[in-house]
């Protein structure tokens, strides 16, 4: 019996009428945990009941504590019928199971019901006596701490990196059981409701019971998301990184949180990567083990085929991983894969590029809910792909990694991708140690990989920070800049969007087809991708996220990035247009008036970006190959030249990146693509990546926002090309709307845009984005653009008012920020700040308090009442943000960190007049407190930058 | 190819205060949309119409969710569904209840019941305003008055602490549920010249002067009802008029006080017992509702009208109500002092108000 629980049910307000004739309610409130319910008296005639109760106390087991949330139900009294639902509440007693975390969870919750929405708010107390026993303690896995966040938590430093830990559980999804049928929408809902919650409540202990068996502490980069697959099921898993944290005391909190600081080892101490591992560890894999960063596609078809079968065996047997990797473990196997995104200086040695994978799969009936092995084998081959592909790079690691699927009907597309990376091995061990140099390094810029057996045709130079190591031309990863990147200007977002049309059908054919397509769009996107970063002369992708969603007829592919120009990579090269037919002499006009657009853009895009690479350098010192000839060079060779390595032809090596053939009437499209991305108005700028490169002031200032949009497609006689423009047309257009809404708020900058799409049934296409804003000054034009087609997209964003060096509160920006404790009822509600980051600008988190993922669904029958579809969702999302900031608030906090919507599922039956909606959300519960004006930038960012702030040295 | 679902939602509400006035005038998106595209919102961020609809309809559904509470505005500040900055609820609220006051000089001294709500179509017509606007307009003065109808303690307050107005605002409130109270004629032809403020004015003169919580300020006061026993009292005031002898020495001395310095002399003198016999019997009359009612008119048309029948300026009907006022307290034998400054301060000040020149 190692955990007491206690409830306490305070009052209630605003409730609704639930008689009519008096127009009062006589509520009272069930209690349940477990099996166990208790009730409160009824509290007659009022909508502002003062119940008062006692405490509830529940003897449970810790194992309970964690899968089990605490269930309270809001009821009206009826002496002659049945007593009605008012709504309910669940909490997740979790973060009071951590005595780092929180101590009560004390506040106003909203009642909410999956058919009305909120009804009212209910005060209630919770705390827990755990037992301390530390036997007990083990068998569960109370005390391992959740992180969202991707990077190692403010206020912690890591003591030691254990490595990756997955689950997965399987179950029936209520909603296609048979029982469904007969009961209410409102019983269905609320045992889905409560089933998901169990689930993650049992995967998180789970995960936390691998942790613990792996020696560590906590789950930093926790990425848990549900997988709906209908008839087959209920998938919910969840991937992280295990590590040891300490917590920092508080004297210690303004330094350098992340990690120690011990004295710096002399370079000498354990053997460094640096030099020994590329030579002494030329990868052993034939360059045909694809994974460049040019091309991510490529590795899709190889291993698809395979796959499509049920029974299909592991397309690569799992080697033991590369031996220089120094871990003493024997835990090899579930070492090199990270799902954080952003790390302590030093901790990257090198980055060799994007590695993902992708793989089709059949959806068949889950037999036996104990029994997860068959989602268990994908996921494992997945990972095994990804592993191979990082060792083909030279890498031993994958930094930055995610797991997503796609689901229509029957076929789920399993992705995953990472960045191969070398890592420092001293994080790996115990007693993990400050690396000193944080300062600019350009170290993990350096190639991993053998330079004269490289994975892929890559032009190589010498670094242009160094001069000693060589660096690819461009480098595309899934991380967040590091701290020691030295970028010139400011970065950008750069996004491609591909829609290609596919024939219907059934079963394998339809697999088969899927998977047949997926190389292809990878290339496309990939391609897309390349030309838009040359076009505004940047060298480097940050945070790229290539999303493909399946749909009846069609595939979409939507790939988001920040680009950059990384100062120790080569200066890009321009576009060159390239026409077949010569003789024809408008069509050579033409071509020239093209090719002048685009270098006028680039030319252009380089004022905007403020990218002045210092060019006469490059010429001293002599780099190999000289970029202006490289794309002439380039530009003469592009007819038939293939390379040497067949396998990589769907590749190309990068020479489309520089000329484009207009013959090719894709290639017109590309053009057009490039030329009518509309431009960023004045004043704003934006980033899929936590922090903006090239720009530092930030405000403490911040707004987050979500939008989704649905569109209809009219009919489905479209052709690929259509489609591209009508979705291109459709992000376009939301980021229009977006800027336009937030005119008031510039200079701003859109962080952390995160753009989601799907498609959801036959013609209806969504799309869903996570932004977030910043600061300083930028000119541009803009072309008007329609959208037609159904889109879905929401995002978070921050606002930054411009300031010199952040004062408290800049310009009168009253976005209201108290850094109020938790407030006892009847006093103002808290202000609660939710960012997609994993930080707040110009405040110092001081305490974190545990996880919050929650699942909500919503149900109408009533949607024109209720304001159509949009009205609907506008206030179910609403409703959500209420009832996630109330629980922040009451487990003390005042903000929520690392905030994501992962699910938002939209289906309606307008002849019905129906409607339903799934949101899945989580995050960070933080408390944080404003900096003061020396302090006011994070350290993260003035880590980063240069001489100028110092901030580094001293906080 | 159409859109289906269009929505934006922040973790703070964001709002477009200039929206909101669109939304409160009561405009449909498609009108709000072109107000805004004439007023030049294109020209901002690049925009298009399609982006400008979108952001409309966007705000417009804001508002509407918001709606609800802000019939009750108390629960704003409380509510957790919303995350609205303390200034911004403030702007809300405040532009909410908002009314234009064309539209509540038509409804003044109405009774704000159902009958009255189905004459909104005229109002609508005649002032212009959108019949959405005129609605809600009558339903926030519905609403006022109803929570503070019953309510003790000064009327003003009342309505500050419920419905959390701005004090100017408040003031108009309390003059419109006073004139709701009471029922006040103020739809006469020979009204028609008088503004929302003029009534307002007048009023607010009352509420202070002539109610209960006007004499002693203690919890137990009702503001919006005038003071019984004031009323009844001001029968005594008829001696003013009834005492020839006082009559008269009250005209010699209001004579004394004024020769020379207005121009109307001529006619004052002449019209003296008439002008002091007008107001006079006003104060008598007024223990009966339906003489209260017919103050204003009554006012108009005995005192108001005959004055500028004969061209008295604003200036000279100042200096005769001052001097009309102090004379009586030079009456030796009239005893109604106090009464008398209580009913004279009030009358002179609405007369004050009401006459246009």
């Amino acid at each position: 019996m190692p955990g007491k629980l206690k409830a306490k049910i305070v009052a209630g307000r605003h409730l609704p009428v639930m008689d009519r004739a008096s127009d009062l309610t006589d509520a009272f409130v069930e209690v349940k945990f477990g099996n166990t319910t208790f009730k409160t008296d009824v509290f007659p005639k009022s909508l502002n009941p003062q119940w008062n109760s006692e405490w509830f106390k529940f003897e449970v087991d810790d194992e309970d504590l964690q899968d089990e949330p605490l269930q309270i139900t809001v009821l009206d009294h009826d002496t002659y019928s049945a007593n009605d639902a008012i709504g309910k509440v669940y909490i997740d007693i979790d973060p009071l199971l951590s005595c780092e975390a929180a101590t009560v969870i004390s506040g106003w919750f909203p009642i909410y019901d999956t058919i009305h929405g909120i009804r009212g708010e209910i005060n209630v107390l919770v705390k827990v006596d755990l037992f301390n026993d530390l036997n007990r303690f083990r068998q569960s896995s109370c005390g391992v701490k959740f992180f969202c966040t991707t990077s190692i938590p403010r206020c912690y430093r890591v003591a030691l990196v254990h490595g990756f830990v997955e689950e997965l559980v399987v179950n029936e999804d209520p909603e296609y059981q048979w029982i469904d049928r007969i009961r209410t929408p409102r019983a269905s809902n609320e045992a889905r409701q409560r089933l998901i919650s169990l689930m993650s409540g049992e995967l998180q202990r789970k995960i936390g019971l691998k942790v613990l068996e792996m020696g560590g502490n906590a789950v930093v980069g926790y990425l848990q998301c549900f997988d709906l697959e209908g008839e087959s099921g209920l998938v919910v898993r969840a991937i992280g990184t295990a590590c040891t944290l300490d917590k920092l005391s508080p004297g210690t909190d303004s330094k350098e949180p992340v990690f120690s600081e011990d004295p710096p080892h002399p370079l000498s101490g354990p053997p460094t990567p640096l030099r020994t591992l590329p030579s002494s560890s030329p990868p052993p894999f034939s360059p045909s083990k694809p994974c460049s960063r040019q091309s991510s596609s490529s590795d899709t078809d190889l291993s698809l085929t395979p796959r499509i079968g049920k029974t299909s065996p592991p397309s690569s047997p799992s080697p033991p991983l590369s031996a220089p990797f120094l871990i003493p473990s024997q835990k090899l196997t579930e070492f090199p894969i990270f799902t954080l995104t952003c790390f302590p200086p030093g901790f990257l040695v090198h980055v060799g590029g994007v590695v993902s994978t992708r793989s089709v799969k059949l959806l068949d009936r889950i037999h036996n809910p104990d029994e997860p092995e068959t989602r268990d084998a994908w996921w494992e081959e997945i990972r095994q792909e990804i592993k191979s592909h990082a060792k083909a790079l030279g890498c031993h690691a994958v930094v930055g990694y995610s797991e997503s699927t796609s689901i229509c009907e029957e076929v789920c597309i399993l992705s995953a991708s990472g960045t191969a990376a070398m890592l420092n091995p001293r994080f790996m061990r115990e007693g993990c140690l400050d690396t000193g140099g944080s300062d600019h390094s350009c170290g993990f810029v350096h190639i991993p990989y053998d330079e004269f057996n490289m994975p892929f045709p890559a032009q190589l130079t010498y670094c242009y920070h160094c001069r000693r190591q060589k660096v690819p031309d461009v480098l595309f990863t899934t991380i967040d800049l590091p701290a020691e990147a030295e970028v010139t200007g400011k970065g950008c977002l750069i996004q491609a969007r591909l829609c290609r049309t596919k024939k219907k059908a059934q079963g394998e054919v339809n697999a088969t087809s899927i998977s047949n397509l997926l190389p292809f769009m990878e290339y496309e996107l990939h391609t897309q991708l390349m030309n838009k970063l040359k076009l505004r002369s940047m060298n480097a992708l940050f945070g790229l996220r290539i999303q493909i969603s399946v749909g009846e007829n069609m595939l979409l592919g939507l790939a988001s990035a920040t680009g950059v120009y990384l100062s120790a990579l080569p200066a890009p090269g321009g576009i060159q247009i390239a026409g077949k037919t010569p003789s024809d002499l408008s069509y050579d006009q033409h071509i020239s008036t093209m090719q002048k657009r685009i270098d006028d853009t680039i030319a252009k895009n380089k004022e905007l970006y403020n990218i002045h690479p210092p060019e006469c350098i490059e010429e001293v010192v002599g780099s190999p190959i000289p970029d202006r000839q490289r794309s002439s060079r380039l530009f003469r060779s592009t007819s038939e030249s293939s390379d040497e390595l067949s396998e990589l032809d769907l590749s190309h090596g990068k020479k489309d990146a520089f000329v484009l053939e207009i013959d090719d009437t894709d290639a017109v499209e590309d053009i057009q693509s490039l030329l009518t991305d509309a431009p960023i108005p004045a004043g704003f700028y934006s980033c899929n990546t936590e922090v903006m490169p090239g720009i530092y002031n930030w405000t403490s200032g911040l707004q987050m926002f979500t939008s989704v949009r649905v569109y209809r497609l009219s009919n489905a006689n479209l052709t690929n090309q259509g489609l591209n423009k009508i979705f291109t047309d459709l992000c376009e257009n939301l980021l229009k709307s977006l800027y336009f809404k937030l005119r008031s708020m510039i200079p701003c900058c859109l962080c952390h845009l995160n753009f989601t799409v799907a498609v959801p049934e036959e013609e209806l296409i969504q799309v869903r984005g996570h932004t977030y804003l910043k600061i300083e000054l930028c000119v541009f034009v803009c072309f008007p653009g329609s959208g037609e087609n159904e889109e879905q997209l929401q995002f978070s964003m921050e606002l930054f008012s411009s300031s010199e060096r952040c004062s408290p509160l800049p310009e009168g920006r009253s976005r209201s920020l108290r850094s109020t404790r938790s407030l006892p009822c009847g006093a103002p509600v808290t202000v609660v700040k939710m960012t997609p980051l994993s930080f707040l600008p110009g405040t110092r988190i001081v305490k974190y308090l545990g996880i919050i993922n929650m699942f909500f669904i919503r149900e109408t029958t009533s949607l024109r009442e209720e304001g159509g579809v949009s009205g609907f969702l506008h206030s179910f999302i609403a409703e959500v943000f209420a009832m996630v900031r109330a629980h922040v608030a009451a487990l003390g906090g005042n903000a929520l960190v690392s905030y994501s919507m992962k699910e938002c599922v939209f289906m309606e039956n307008p002849n019905k007049n129906q409607a339903q909606c799934l949101i899945n959300v989580s995050g960070d519960a933080v408390i944080f407190i404003r900096e003061s004006d020396q302090e006011a930038i994070p350290p993260l960012l003035s880590s980063r930058q240069t001489s100028s702030t110092g901030a580094d040295g001293t906080t | 190819m159409s859109m289906e679902l269009d929505v934006f939602v922040g973790n703070t509400t964001i709002m477009d205060m200039e929206v909101y006035q669109l939304w409160l005038d009561g405009l449909t998106v498609s009108d709000a949309v072109k107000v805004r595209m004439d007023e030049g919102a294109l020209l901002e961020c690049e925009a298009n119409a399609e982006v400008l609809t979108s952001d409309t309809m966007d705000q417009f559904r804001t508002f509407q969710m918001c709606e609800r509470l802000l019939h009750s505005p108390t629960k704003l500040g409380s509510q957790l569904l919303y995350q609205i900055p303390a200034q911004n609820q403030r702007i809300l609220i405040e532009r909410y209840y908002e009314f234009d006051s064309v539209f509540a000089r038509e409804v003044l001294g109405k009774k704000l019941s159902k009958g009255t709500k189905k004459d909104l179509d005229d109002i609508s017509c005649k002032t212009g305003i959108t019949l959405k606007s005129c609605r809600r307009q009558f339903d926030n003065f519905k609403r006022v008055f109803k929570v503070v109808e019953e309510l003790k303690g000064p009327l003003v307050e009342n309505i500050q602490r419920h419905f959390l107005l701005s004090d100017t605002l408040a003031r108009d409130y309390a003059a419109i549920v006073f004139f709701a109270n009471s029922r006040f004629e103020t739809g006469k032809r020979k009204l028609q010249y008088l503004s929302f403020q003029d009534f307002a004015f007048c009023a607010g003169q009352l509420i202070s002067y002539w109610t209960v919580g006007a004499v002693d300020s203690m919890m137990e006061d009702m503001d919006v009802d005038l003071e019984k026993e004031f009323l009844h009292e001001l029968k005594d005031l008829k001696v003013l008029v009834n005492d020839k002898d006082m009559m008269d020495q009250h005209k010699i001395l209001v004579c004394a006080a004024l020769r020379g310095k207005i121009k109307v002399y001529k006619l004052m003198e002449v019209n003296f017992k008439n002008l002091s016999r007008a107001l006079i019997n006003l104060a008598s009359k007024l223990t009966h509702t339906k003489d209260v009612r017919d103050l204003f008119i009554d006012l108009v048309e005995k005192f108001i009208e005959p004055c500028r029948y004969d061209r008295w300026t604003v200036a000279e009907i100042t200096l005769f109500l001052t001097h009309y006022t102090n004379a009586a307290h030079c009456l030796g034998t009239f005893r109604y002092q106090m009464i008398w400054d209580r009913y004279m301060g009030v009358i002179k000040s609405c007369i004050l108000q009401m006459y246009h020149e």
